[in-house]
């Protein structure tokens, strides 16, 4: 039996790293990508540096793995970008980038993904959303927007890609300590904690055991869902 | 580089009509219909065959191309009414996709 190979997206830091450092523990093949170099070092590791909307390059990577490993298990799509600011304040050109990086990034990994999940009648696909959406998070517009789109993105390609054995759901974190909140004042994220039903920051095992979770062969009949961490929904 | 098309066209029809119930005419060539009227494939099966085609050309030819796209679309008729059809457009796409490298 091979081992699983799984790809996860934004593996330079945070969730993504914390979450390629788990599954490379846990045997699988894991393959990674960010914008610049990793310092992963292992042998069942390989990383590519891209834009993940960068159509072209992200073809590239997915015939890379097809040659590399032949099939692909699992996708973990955490590559994400943020953009904190008031929605008059915040230029188009901020808003294009979150949505090429959310939206068009995730939607190209999922199609690519698929394309090579199809041949094997299985796949997992897990997307990132965020619960600025639910919480309609002021200062948050273009980023919330962006996460909206990824969980109809995720609904809708449940749907497409359910009778080829791949199920696809999304895990939309509170906040946790990394780089994407570094610049949110600490009021703002007090007053966010106080709306979650339990009110703490998250840390990259709660995100682990939802994203282990869609993952098991064993969740084959669970697909289109969305869970929010902290009790958000 | 048709002659070459075509062979993987017909490969990845093989395929299909190895794991579906419904069967491709692939003894009528050029001329077996796909997708439309008389057609062998329904919509879910048409993506199938187009993800396979496209898979083997850049296993085999080394080249990535994308066959559904608003080109494809916007033809007068739908290049996947036919393996000949197919088998043309493919071909023009592999074509396009190698001059742009160059």
């Amino acid at each position: 039996m091979t081992e699983p190979v799984t790809l996860i997206t934004g593996t330079r830091k945070g969730i993504g790293r914390f979450l390629a450092g788990h599954y490379l523990a846990q045997g699988h093949r894991v393959y990674g990508c960010s914008r610049q170099e990793t310092d992963i070092d292992a042998p069942n590791y390989r990383h590519f540096c891209l834009d993940v909307s960068d159509e072209r390059a992200v073809r590239r990577m997915f015939s890379r793995i097809r040659k590399d490993a032949g099939h692909l298990d699992h996708l973990v799509n955490n590559a994400g970008i943020a953009s904190m600011n008031h929605a008059l304040l915040t230029p188009l050109s901020t808003a294009q980038a979150v949505f090429d990086t959310n939206v068009m990034g995730t939607f190209l990994f999922c199609r690519e993904a698929a394309k090579l999940m199809q041949k094997q009648s299985f796949g997992r696909i897990v997307n990132f959303i965020s619960v600025a959406s639910p919480l309609h998070l002021e200062g948050e517009a273009v980023y919330a927007a962006s996460k909206s789109a990824v969980q109809t993105l995720t609904q809708v390609l449940a749907r497409e890609l359910g009778h080829y054995g791949i199920t696809v759901n999304a895990v939309g974190p509170t906040p946790v300590e990394t780089d994407l909140i570094r610049n949110v004042p600490k009021d703002k994220i007090e007053k966010l904690l106080e709306r979650q039903a339990i009110g703490r920051m998250g840390t990259c095992d709660d995100v682990l055991n939802i994203v282990d979770f869609f993952l098991r062969k064993e969740s084959d009949f669970v697909t289109s869902q969305s869970i929010y961490m902290g009790g958000v929904c | 580089m048709k002659d070459k098309v075509r062979q993987i066209v017909l490969a990845s029809c093989r395929e299909h009509n190895d794991v579906s119930e419904t069967r491709i005419d692939i003894g009528s060539g050029d001329e077996a219909a796909l997708f439309g009227i008389g057609g062998a494939l329904d919509s879910i099966a048409l993506v199938s065959l187009i993800v396979a085609v496209e898979q083997a050309i850049e296993a085999e030819l080394d080249v990535l191309v994308t066959l559904a796209d608003d080109k494809a679309a916007s033809q007068k008729t739908s290049p996947f009414r036919t393996i000949g059809a197919l088998v043309e457009y493919t071909t023009a796409c592999v074509e396009e996709e190698l001059s742009a490298d160059d």
